[in-house]
């Protein structure tokens, strides 16, 4: 990216002016490098974010921001609903609130070394993953909108899972405002037999070794310890989301006109927050994410039963589960005033510095956990919230590494079968439906997530806590 | 000279696009969904067995063209069915299409990645300079 049109404020701020029609400025924290490496795009989508009606304060793109569908990937933006502020589902992604949970295991290497062969066989044969794939949970109407009613509070409800848990889940596993009528038949007829399903792409199940340990009082908060072991699961809202984006998309983009906004891109399709339409999407996109802590908190009770049969002492209490494709209403101090602002986070994490309200009794002064997913074959990271973390961007972070490469270009040059024996080789063990899948994901092409979270912590954005490297991965 | 029809992807950052080019719009529709599917699997590995028809309207070209690939999104999704020949037939702002396939087939077809949708982004249905139709945009997966 050219970093000519950018004003440096500091090594990891980088702030474009207000011009145009933009109404607010654009801020992107990286590194000097990640800005270089950055695609031309995240510029044009960033600045264009800075145009929509009601956006508040400056439109921001995160450390792993890459080109996405209107919003750039790792973009956060708020609006104001009473300053003619829209929602926009774009702005929120296909995979409706698709994002990170960890588990603690209570196991060390040790424990988990000489069996690891059958634990992620285990994993693989009790998790659904990849393409096609369905969950044993067939929800009839009544049951689909109480678990679009519920989220993760349904499943525990239905014995997926510990009370426990919920506290540990950002809104406390259960959206509220979530309006499953207006979540379309199509939407729910994809997601019937969905549920407790992995997805394909980027999205696995890990158990992680913490290799290393930067702050240890946080990470003592959190229960981290080098040479524990964890487990990440990533996924989304699978069917259910992908639809209601889809639809939403489509109609917020033919009615923008009707509400005098004027689209640069017709991927930003938007409406503004009162209106009808506006509303609607409201309703259905917190559905989506109740439909996403769900299919976590099921995938999680999966995961206990397949630990519970290989290594029985294994104690999978939950660490926290985030989200980092939403839009949610939260409180945000704008020039002295607190605001009531709708935030999008697409590709991005929020995080709370300590002492915030909605934190579990056991992270007040700790901060926020931020989980961030890495490549198979590299590093995920465990990050917190921090004291300045509000000042930028609403309390957000980064979500993940970002592809280096695309698809094609990655199946171009790794072969699946000598991936996963590769792998194997370092002592990772991967299994997946397909190969060409793990081609496409090969761990060379995504970015350097050690440098993206690097620049998160320098930025101010949240302190690095913990390293996690993988013993074992599902992916779909 | 005027090319048979065909189809191929091009690049995304994170996803990747769909690319149909015919001599007429409904053949580059029907080519840019065997795009789609060459996504997620080798096309060639799917028997046309069964047939499903859907049917879409919008107000353009473009929206037509997310509309039909987001049809046959639905219809894998749902049936469990990946599909290999495709059929299009416009009317004014109307389509009416018809998908071959067969039972999704772990085993069988390999699949790489589930597309959860067609998108906006590089979104266009033109006539290019020999007169051919390109129908292309990217597919989130």
């Amino acid at each position: 990216m050219d970093l000519s049109r950018f004003h440096k404020i500091s090594d990891y701020e980088w702030r474009v002016e207000a011009r145009g029609k933009m109404r607010v400025p654009a801020i992107i924290y990286a590194s000097e490098t990640l800005m270089q490496e950055m695609d031309e795009k995240v510029f044009e989508q960033v600045t264009n974010v800075a145009a929509l009606p009601g956006i508040v304060k400056a439109s921001y793109a995160m450390p792993d921001a890459h080109w996405g569908y209107g919003f750039p990937i790792g973009g956060v933006a708020a609006f104001d609903a009473d300053a003619g502020g829209v929602v926009s589902a774009g702005g929120v992604g296909f995979d409706i609130s698709c994002g990170v949970r960890t588990l603690h295991t209570g196991l060390t290497l040790a424990d988990v070394e000489p069996l690891k062969k059958q634990l992620v066989d285990t994993l693989y044969a009790r998790i659904p993953a990849g393409v096609g794939s369905t969950g044993s949970l067939r929800l009839n109407m009544d049951e689909m909108n109480a678990m679009l009613s519920g989220g993760a509070q349904w499943a525990v409800a239905r014995g997926y899972g510990w009370e426990a848990d919920l506290e540990r889940i950002e809104e406390r596993g259960c959206m509220a405002g979530a309006d499953p009528a207006q979540v379309s038949e199509f939407a729910k007829r994809r997601q019937r037999d969905e549920v407790g399903t992995l997805g394909s792409g980027n999205h696995y199940l890990e158990v992680q070794l913490v290799r290393e340990i930067y702050e240890p009082i946080i990470a003592h908060a959190f229960g981290l310890h080098e040479g524990d072991v964890v487990v990440s699961i990533h996924c989304g809202s699978r069917g259910l989301g992908h639809q209601i984006g889809t639809e939403f998309l489509k109609s917020m983009a033919l009615t923008a006109r009707e509400h005098g906004i004027e689209l640069p891109d017709r991927e930003l399709a938007c409406a503004p927050i009162k209106s009808d339409i506006g509303q609607r999407y409201l309703g259905a996109m917190r559905a989506a994410i109740n439909c996403a802590l769900a299919n976590r908190q099921v995938i999680t009770h999966l995961t206990r039963a397949a630990f519970a049969a290989v290594l029985p002492q294994a104690r999978l209490d939950l660490l926290y589960d985030v989200s980092h494709n939403t839009c949610k209403v939260e409180q945000h101090m704008v020039d002295g005033k607190q605001r009531k602002l709708f935030v999008h986070r697409k590709g991005a994490t929020r995080a709370y510095g300590p002492n915030h309200p909605e934190l579990p009794a056991a992270y007040r002064h700790a901060g926020q956990p931020v989980l961030i997913g890495g490549s198979m074959g590299t590093a995920s990271y465990i990050l917190a919230g921090r004291e300045e973390s509000e000042e930028h961007a609403w309390a957000s972070a980064c979500h993940g590494a970002g592809r280096a490469m695309s698809r094609t270009q990655a199946t171009k040059r790794w072969r699946g079968r000598e991936l996963i024996d590769d792998l194997a080789h370092r002592g990772i063990l991967v299994r997946s439906p397909s190969m060409r899948g793990v081609a496409e994901e090969a761990p060379g092409a995504y970015k350097d997530v050690s440098a993206v979270v690097d620049a998160a912590d320098h930025a101010g954005l949240t302190h690095k806590v913990a390293k996690l490297t993988p013993l074992v991965c599902v992916k779909g | 000279m005027i090319a048979k029809a065909h189809w191929e992807h091009f690049e995304h950052g994170a996803d990747i696009g769909v690319r149909g080019i015919a001599p007429t719009v409904a053949e580059a529709f029907a080519q840019a969904a065997y795009a789609m599917s060459a996504v997620i699997c080798d096309p060639s590995k799917i028997a046309a067995r069964d047939c499903v028809t859907v049917a879409c309207s919008a107000p353009d070209y473009e929206f037509l063209l997310v509309d039909w690939l987001n049809a046959i999104v639905y219809e894998m999704a749902t049936r469990h069915m990946l599909f290999t020949r495709f059929e299009v037939t416009l009317s004014g702002d109307q389509l009416s299409g018809a998908l071959w396939g067969e039972a999704l087939d772990i085993a069988k077809h390999q699949p790489a990645v589930e597309v959860k949708g067609a998108t906006y982004t590089e979104l266009k249905v033109a006539q290019d300079e020999q007169g051919q139709w390109v129908a292309q945009c990217v597919v989130d997966v």
